[in-house]
């Protein structure tokens, strides 16, 4: 594999500390953005034949993740009037972090165990991805904002994708696309419900939806 | 005629939007489903459906799935249509959308042999309800939306993951790595077992929050009380099920790898715990679209573990499907009536239905005797094969815990609904303009006669389907 490969994806464990220890959401956005576009780059490494379909796939992932979702999400934060500061639900910044660097080393010892493809057996990119699927299930649930909920799953999908890379001859052109795709409709629903959360109760912590029960 | 099924719907959401009035924009809705279902008798009948080069192929378990769709979703589109012009105030563009375009999305669902495709479709049908769960735009129908949204995307996102390790699982074969679900069931003894295996849990898990299967089930009973009636019907109907087939897909690989065994026994845990769930929440629930939302919950864990106990009770959870759907649609829309005539769907604000609207009264109970397994209806044939089955092949244990959930079931359900039914109607007068009419109560009346034909009479194309598609995922010892 290409050398370039370990230096990149420790850049993009790295970027989840960020989004879990950065006080601003326009810092959470950015991490989680930059993310994204070394995802794509990512692809580029991985897959040493470099074809026409790569390279559509590197341009849309780099594109939709890095670029299209993240000015959407600081359009809707604006919108929405959203106030900058994050507030974690679950005890402090230092918790979350802690709980991210535990999960993370307990992945890089999980994947030595994992029955991985003899090519693979080195490969940061199965840790990493499980970390950050860690990650995102963190975000996801210390988080009371709806928009830091959002960044959370993008975390998870972030994740998710990296493994994704492993296996680029499983899913065709069309079913990354089509993934891609969904992932974008979906953030955009969730940014039109979280407008609407902000109007409706001036605030947009999750902390309010609490009506229905039992 | 294999894209068509596709296109056709999503054509007609097109031309929806741009329909300029409110009020005979819905009636497009019913139109354009009864095109699906003619398109669909003739995929049926005709020729083998094949398309994209073995992307999109119609098995026997897709031709369930699709008939039973297309009649659900024609005989809601009516309702719905009706149901909109009640209150033709409030636009409805984007529901009427939003509406075809999930019928268009679960039918690349069934029609998917690309598992990733499938997946793709999945969460489309995901989103495209998002925003008819929100139609009143009340705070109580907000907070029902996000936790759909986000708990189902996340869960769908989990099982992406497990499709994945899914394609995973074939390096270790001569395999290229695909997930075409016919590659994969060929293939099924070389693939990785550990990877099969963990393929398998998170794809349960993460289709399972979908399908509503507890303890992933928290956003259904929200969602389903929030949505309007036909909206809810459809959910629960026909959207749970479809996450119930894609979870099919992979047990049915997991089946000709050998490791039917594993995933049969984490399925009928699963599915006695969503059934115990739904018998708990259910007792003493005063919310009545609540009620029948935990009910859902409460059969897709009797779908599971019809599947988990193998033999003859796949069949009877096949059959299941078509009677759980058809019932819940009777009854989520007699609950729709019901809300339409009191202005209220708490226990304590509804009683005697039965005399303040004598039609959906009477099917809302008719509707309950079916859902909770009475005969003559086709829920107790279909749950009497599971019992059998389970007792037949000696699993006493779970057989006996399956027929007390179902005792607490019909208890605490009844406890909640006979006294809706019966009893005098309050004496705050009823809401103006609202009676039973023939297109608010004729597709209740339609649902409900289908589950009574079930009950006594099934046509033998429809058992030979079912027969076939048995097969496919019967246990290979």
């Amino acid at each position: 594999m290409v050398p370039l490969l370990d230096p990149l994806l420790i850049v993009a464990l790295t970027l989840n500390f960020v989004a879990l220890g950065v006080s601003r959401i326009r810092g959470v956005i950015n991490a989680v953005a930059l993310q994204g576009v070394l995802l794509g780059i990512l692809a580029l490494f991985v897959h040493p034949a470099i074809g026409t379909r790569v390279i559509l796939l590197v341009a849309v992932t780099v594109g939709l993740k890095g670029f299209v979702i993240p000015r959407y999400l600081v359009h809707a934060l604006r919108e929405a009037n959203i106030q900058e500061e994050v507030k974690p639900g679950v005890g402090s910044f230092m918790g979350s972090l802690l709980l991210g660097a535990v999960g993370t080393g307990l992945a890089m010892v999980f994947s030595d165990t994992l029955p991985l493809a003899e090519q693979h057996k080195h490969l940061l990119l199965v840790p990493a991805s499980l970390a950050t699927v860690w990650t995102g299930f963190l975000m996801l649930t210390t988080r009371k904002r709806a928009i830091m909920q959002v960044l959370g799953y993008l975390l998870l999908e972030n994740g998710i994708f990296m493994f994704g890379l492993l296996l680029l001859e499983a899913t065709p052109f069309l079913v990354e696309v089509g993934i891609l795709l969904d992932l974008f409709t979906g953030v955009f629903v969730m940014a039109i419900i979280i407008h609407h959360i902000s109007r409706e109760f001036a605030s947009t912590s999750t902390e309010h939806l609490t009506e229905l029960k039992g | 005629m294999t894209l068509a099924l596709i296109l056709v719907p999503l054509v007609a959401a097109a031309l929806v939007f741009a329909v300029p009035a409110n009020r005979w924009r819905p009636w497009l809705m019913p139109v354009a489903s009864l095109g699906h279902s003619i398109l669909v008798v003739f995929a049926l009948q005709g020729p083998p459906v094949r398309a994209l080069g073995g992307w999109l192929v119609l098995d026997p378990l897709g031709k369930i799935f699709l008939g039973f769709v297309s009649v659900l979703f024609f005989i809601c589109s009516i309702y719905t249509a009706r149901y909109l012009n009640l209150g033709h105030e409030r636009p409805n563009r984007i529901f009427c959308v939003c509406f075809l375009l999930s019928l268009s999305m679960m039918t690349l669902v069934i029609l998917s042999h690309h598992l990733g495709l499938m997946w793709v479709g999945m969460e489309a049908t995901t989103l495209a309800m998002a925003p008819n769960i929100y139609f009143y735009h009340t705070p109580r129908s907000l907070e029902a939306t996000w936790k759909y949204l986000l708990i189902c995307s996340v869960g769908i996102a989990m099982a992406l993951f497990g499709l994945f390790f899914l394609a995973y699982a074939t390096l270790h074969t001569s395999l290229e790595p695909t997930l075409l679900l016919d590659d994969l069931v060929q293939h099924a003894p070389e693939l990785s077992h550990p990877w099969l295996r963990a393929a398998f849990v998170l794809v349960l898990v993460g289709f399972g929050t979908k399908m509503g299967l507890a303890p992933m089930h928290t956003w259904l009973p929200d969602a389903h009380g929030e949505a309007p009636a036909p909206v809810s019907a459809m959910l629960s109907g026909a959207l749970l099920p479809c996450a119930f087939l894609a979870i099919l897909r992979v047990f049915h690989i997991c089946n000709a790898a050998g490791e039917g065994a594993f995933s049969r026994e984490i399925m009928v845990v699963l599915g006695l715990f969503s059934m115990a769930i739904g018998a708990i929440f259910m007792t003493g629930q005063r919310d009545l679209k609540r009620l029948l939302a935990y009910s859902s919950v409460e059969h897709m864990g009797i779908l599971v573990f019809g599947i988990g106990i193998g033999g003859l009770a796949v069949f009877g959870a096949l059959l299941h499907v078509l009677n759980n759907g058809l019932t819940k649609v009777a009854l989520f829309l007699s609950a729709g009536n019901i809300q339409s005539a009191y202005g209220s769907r708490s226990t304590e604000d509804v009683s005697g239905a039965i005399r303040r609207l004598p039609i959906t009264g009477t099917l809302f109970l008719a509707g309950f005797f079916a859902i909770t397994g009475s005969p003559p209806f086709g829920p107790f044939l279909s749950e009497f094969t599971i019992v059998n089955a389970a007792l037949g092949s000696d699993q006493f244990l779970a057989g006996a815990l399956f027929l007390l959930l179902l005792a607490i079931v019909f208890i605490g359900m009844g406890s909640t609904i006979i006294p809706v039914v019966q009893g005098d109607p309050p004496e705050a007068a009823a809401q103006p303009g609202f009676r039973d009419g023939f297109l608010t109560s004729a597709p209740i009346l339609v649902s409900l006669a289908l589950v009574l034909l079930l009950g006594v009479y099934i046509p033998p194309p429809l058992e030979s389907l079912l027969r076939e598609a048995a097969a496919l995922l019967e246990v290979k010892r």
